[in-house]
C-alpha cells in the first residue's frame, strides 16, 4: 500500500507517473491540497461550506416543508452566537451567554481533534483515529483526575493533562509505528484502534470494570474528578458547563501547530514527506521517523482534547457517552474545511461547534424544528463538506490547468 | 482462454511464488490449526477433561508444527497454527478453572454455531462486497454507510408494502445508489477514496437518521408491522443431533451468504469477468491497453459492493432484529473491512474471518455468565486481530496493487 510497492515485485505504475493522476497533478493528497489552497485561497472553503448548507437547507425544505432560513436562524440562536450582537439584551442575552459558553466548550476539543487530523495530513497521512486517541486521552484524564486526591491542584491538573497527551500519542504512535516499519496503512490501523479504544472504555467503566464508580456499583460510569483536578472556570457556572480555561489551551495549540509546521526543522521534514516521500528520502529526511513522529504529535493533540473535556466540564465518563461521542469524527470535517491551516481550523471549529450545539436537543427550539432531526442534519452537512472537499481539490486543479497550462508546483 | 489466464494472471513475483511453492507445508499448518482447536475442545463440553495436561501436549504439537512451517517460509499459515495452539491452550486452561455446570450452560456448541452464522451473515455480505470493490482498485471504507442504507430502506419499503421481497430489493437498490454516488466521486472526479468513503459514511448516517426520525418519530418502528425475511426449514435435519439445531431452521439470507462466497470465488478466479476485475485492480493501464474499459469495470464493481453491503444491512434490519435503530450497524461495516483484510482480499479467507469474528460475537454474548466486563472486552478481539494481521506479524496481507489509486485515461 505504501512502502512495500517499491519491492522487487512492485510493478504498480509506470515510474514517470507514480500517482496515476497524470503528470500535472501532484502525487500525494497533501500536495494536491496545497495546489487547491494556493489556487483559490479562502474562496474554496467558504464555497464548500455554503454549498453544504444549501443542500442541507434543501433537505429541510423537501422533507418537512419548513423554511430552511428560519431553521438555520433557530440553530444560530441555539448556538448562542447571537451573544456577539450588542443589541441582544435582557433574558435573551443570558440564554445566549449560556449557549455561547457551551459552543465554546465544544469548540475546544474540536480544534484539537481537527489538529490531530491536520498534522498527520501534512505528513501525507489520513488520521481517521482522532476519536480513539481522544477517548484514550479522556480515559487517562479521568483516571488520574479522580484519584490522587491529596495532590497540589496545579500539579494534579498538569499531571493529568500530560498523561492524557502521552496516552493519545502512544495510541496514535502505534499506527505511525506500523506505517513506518511494515507499511501498514494508517487508515486501517487507526479505524481498528478506534474500536479497540471504544471497547476498552466500555470494559473499564462498565459494570464490574476496574475503573467503574466505587460508590454506585450499579451505574456504568467513572468516578468523578476531584475538585482539585478541575480546570478553572472563568465564565459561567463552574459546576455545570461553564467555560473553562481549556479554550485558551486549545487556542495556544493552534499557535503551537503553526510554529511546529512553519518554524521548525521537524515541521519542514513532516511537510516534505507529505509532499513527496521519495524526494524527501532522497534529500536525506528519514521518512519512517517522520511518519511515526507526525502520528504521535497528532495523537498528542487528540489526547489533550480528551483531557480538556474531562477536566473542563464533563468531570466523569459514562459508557453511553463513549459509544455516542462523535468529537473525533467531526474533527475530520473541521480539519478538511479549515484546509489544515491554523486559522482555518480555528474558524471552522467555531462553525461546527455552533452547528453541533445549535442542533442539540437542549438548545434548538422544538417548535421551529425537531432537534432529533436537526442533529442528523449536522451529520449530513458534515458529510457533504467532506465530500465536496474531496471533490473540489479536483475541480480546482482542473480549473488551474485550464487557466494556466502550467505544471503544478512541487 | 479463461482458465489459462486465470491461473497465470498477475505477475506479482514474491507473493504469488510464495503462495504456490510450499503447498505441503500449508497442509501441515492446517493440521497445526486443527490440533490447536482440538486442544481447546478437550477441556470443553462434551468431554470436559478436568486436567489440562493432555491439552498442553496437543497444543504444543500444534505450535511446533507452526514454527516448523514458518521456518520453511509459509509465514501466514504457520503463524495461524502457532496462534491456534497458544489460544487453544489458554482456552483449555481457563476452562479447567471453571465449574463443569457453568461450562455446560455457556458452551452449547450447536447454539454457539447457530449464533455464529447469524452474526457472520451481514459481515459476509459486506466483506464480499468490499472484495469486489477493492479487487477493482477502489478502496471502499463506505461499506458501513451502505449497510446502513440497506438496513433503513429495507425496513421502510417492507413496512410500506408488507413484503420482505420488496423490502430487500429496495434496500439493495439504496445501497447501490449510495455506491454509485461514491463511485462517481472516486472514479470520475478522482477524489481521494478515503475522503469519499468517510463522506459516504457521514452522509448515510445522517440521511438514514434524518429520514427515520422524520418518518417514524423518536419512538421507532413497530416490529410487528415488519414482514421478516423467512427462515428455510429443512425437515430432514430435524432430529439430527448437532447439525439439526444449527441448520434445520436457518434464515434464507444465511444460505444466500454462504452461496455468495462460493459464487464470488468462482466469478473472481475462474471467469473472464473476474480476471478483468483483478487486472483493473492490479494494473489499470495495462488493462486499458488490452481494451478493458477500466471505468466501466470499476463502476460496476463499486456499485455491486454497495448492493451486497446493503443486502447485509437489510438482513440485519428485516431478517435479524425486525426493526431499525439509528446507527444500527454499529461498526459492522468496519468489521467487514477488517475481515476482508484479514482474509487477504480472497472470498474464502474473508468468509472465514467473518465466521471467526461472528463466533467471537456469539461467544461474547454468552460470557456474561462468567463476568460482564470480560465479555465486553472480548468485543475488541476482531479489531485487535486485524491490527496484528496488518502489522504483518502473521504474514503480510497484500492488497491489490492499484488499490486506492484513481485511474486517468490517457
Amino acid at each position: 500500500m505504501s512502502e512495500d510497492t517499491k519491492g522487487p515485485g512492485a510493478f504498480a505504475e509506470p515510474p514517470e507517473d507514480p500517482s496515476g493522476f497524470g503528470p500535472h497533478v501532484g502525487a500525494s493528497l497533501a500536495e494536491r491540497y496545497s495546489v487547491a489552497q494556493k489556487a483559490e485561497g479562502i474562496l474554496a472553503p467558504i464555497l464548500t461550506a455554503v454549498l453544504a448548507f444549501l443542500v442541507g437547507g434543501l433537505v429541510v425544505l423537501v422533507t418537512t416543508g419548513k423554511n430552511p432560513l428560519t431553521t438555520y436562524q433557530a440553530i444560530f440562536d441555539g448556538s448562542g452566537l447571537n451573544w456577539l450582537f450588542p443589541w441582544v439584551s435582557g433574558v435573551e442575552r443570558q440564554t445566549a451567554a449560556l449557549n455561547f459558553q457551551q459552543t465554546l466548550l465544544i469548540m475546544t476539543p474540536l480544534i484539537l481533534t481537527a489538529l490531530a487530523v491536520s498534522f498527520a495530513f501534512r505528513c501525507g497521512m489520513f488520521n481517521i483515529g482522532g476519536q480513539g486517541q481522544y477517548l484514550v486521552g479522556s480515559f487517562f484524564a479521568v483516571w488520574i483526575g479522580s484519584s490522587l486526591s491529596g495532590l497540589n491542584p496545579y500539579v494534579h491538573v498538569i499531571f493529568a493533562i500530560v498523561v492524557a497527551m502521552i496516552a493519545g500519542a502512544v495510541w496514535a504512535g502505534i499506527a505511525g509505528f506500523l506505517k513506518a516499519t511494515v507499511g501498514a496503512h494508517e487508515v486501517i490501523s487507526t479505524i481498528m484502534l478506534n474500536w479497540v479504544a471504544i471497547w476498552v472504555g466500555m470494559f473499564l467503566f462498565g459494570l464490574g470494570g476496574p475503573l467503574q464508580n466505587g460508590a454506585q456499583s450499579d451505574i456504568p460510569i467513572s468516578n468523578d474528578v476531584v475538585p482539585g483536578a478541575k480546570l478553572h472556570v472563568f465564565w459561567g457556572d463552574p459546576e455545570f458547563q461553564g467555560l473553562s480555561i481549556g479554550i485558551f489551551i486549545a487556542l495556544a495549540a493552534l499557535v503551537v501547530y503553526w510554529v511546529i509546521l512553519n518554524r521548525t526543522t521537524l515541521g519542514y521534514g513532516v511537510k516534505a514527506v507529505g509532499f513527496n516521500p521519495e524526494a524527501a528520502r532522497y534529500g536525506g529526511i528519514s521518512v519512517s521517523r517522520n511518519y511515526f513522529l507526525a502520528m504521535a504529535i497528532s495523537g498528542t493533540f487528540a489526547g489533550l482534547a480528551g483531557a480538556l473535556d474531562i477536566l473542563g466540564w464533563q468531570f466523569h465518563i459514562a459508557t453511553s457517552d463513549i459509544g455516542a461521542s462523535q468529537i473525533g469524527f467531526v474533527g475530520i470535517a473541521v480539519a478538511l474545511l479549515g484546509r489544515n491551516t491554523a486559522v482555518g481550523v480555528g474558524l471552522s471549529a467555531l462553525l461546527f461547534a455552533a452547528l453541533v450545539n445549535g442542533t442539540s436537543t437542549r438548545n434548538l427550539d422544538p417548535s421551529i424544528f425537531q432537534p432529533e432531526l436537526a442533529s442528523n442534519l449536522t451529520l449530513l452537512i458534515q458529510g457533504l463538506v467532506v465530500l465536496f472537499v474531496g471533490a473540489d481539490v479536483i475541480v480546482l486543479t482542473l480549473l488551474r490547468r485550464i487557466r494556466r497550462r502550467k505544471p503544478a508546483p512541487v | 482462454m479463461s482458465s489459462v489466464n486465470a491461473s497465470g494472471a498477475a505477475p506479482k513475483a514474491p507473493t504469488e511464488v510464495a503462495r504456490q511453492l510450499p503447498h505441503g507445508f500449508r497442509i501441515v499448518a492446517w493440521i497445526g490449526i486443527v490440533l490447536g482447536i482440538v486442544g481447546a475442545w478437550l477441556c470443553l463440553p462434551p468431554i470436559t477433561e478436568r486436567s489440562w495436561v493432555w491439552s498442553l501436549v496437543v497444543c504444543l504439537v500444534a505450535v511446533m508444527l507452526g514454527i516448523g512451517v514458518v521456518i520453511r517460509g509459509e509465514r501466514r499459515f504457520g503463524g495461524f497454527a502457532i496462534a491456534s495452539g497458544a489460544i487453544g491452550f489458554a482456552v483449555a486452561y481457563l476452562a479447567t478453572l471453571s465449574s463443569t455446570g457453568k461450562l455446560e450452560t455457556v458452551v452449547v456448541w450447536s447454539a454457539l454455531f447457530a449464533a455464529t452464522l447469524r452474526y457472520a451473515t451481514p459481515l459476509i455480505f459486506a466483506a464480499i462486497g468490499g472484495m469486489f470493490s477493492e479487487r477493482s482498485g477502489v478502496v471502499n471504507i463506505g461499506l458501513e454507510g451502505m449497510m446502513l442504507m440497506g438496513a433503513f430502506f429495507a425496513v421502510l419499503a417492507d413496512d410500506k408494502t408488507d413484503s420482505w421481497i420488496i423490502g430487500l430489493a429496495v434496500g439493495i437498490l439504496s445501497g447501490g445508489v449510495a455506491a454509485l454516488v461514491y463511485a462517481f466521486f472516486a472514479i470520475h472526479l478522482r477524489a481521494d477514496q478515503i475522503l469519499g468513503g468517510t463522506a459516504i459514511n457521514f452522509l448515510c448516517l445522517g440521511l438514514t437518521g434524518y429520514l427515520y426520525i422524520d418518518i417514524y418519530g423518536t419512538e421507532g418502528t413497530a416490529s410487528n408491522t415488519i414482514q421478516a425475511i423467512p427462515d428455510i426449514h429443512l425437515s430432514f435435519l430435524d432430529g439430527v443431533p448437532f447439525l439439526g439445531p444449527i441448520f434445520a431452521q436457518v434464515n434464507l439470507m444465511i444460505w444466500l451468504a454462504l452461496l455468495l462466497v462460493v459464487v464470488s470465488s468462482i466469478v473472481m478466479f475462474r471467469t473472464p469477468i473476474g480476471l478483468r476485475i483483478r487486472s483493473v485492480g492490479e494494473h489499470p493501464r495495462a488493462a486499458d491497453t488490452v481494451g478493458i474499459n477500466v471505468y466501466a469495470i470499476r463502476y460496476s464493481a463499486v456499485t455491486l459492493s454497495g448492493m451486497l453491503a446493503a443486502a447485509g444491512g437489510a438482513y440485519l434490519s428485516i431478517g435479524f432484529v425486525n426493526s431499525f435503530g439509528e446507527n444500527m450497524t454499529a461498526g459492522r461495516g468496519f468489521i467487514a473491512l477488517a475481515a476482508l483484510i484479514f482474509g487477504n482480499w480472497r472470498p474464502y479467507g474473508a468468509a472465514a474471518a467473518c465466521l471467526l469474528f461472528g463466533f467471537s460475537s456469539a461467544l461474547a454474548n454468552r460470557l456474561p455468565e462468567y463476568s460482564d466486563s470480560a465479555s465486553v472486552l472480548f468485543q475488541a478481539l476482531p479489531y485487535v486481530l486485524t491490527l496484528i494481521a496488518v502489522a504483518g506479524v502473521i504474514g503480510r496481507s497484500t492488497p491489490p496493487a492499484a488499490d486506492g489509486r484513481p485511474y486517468k485515461k490517457q
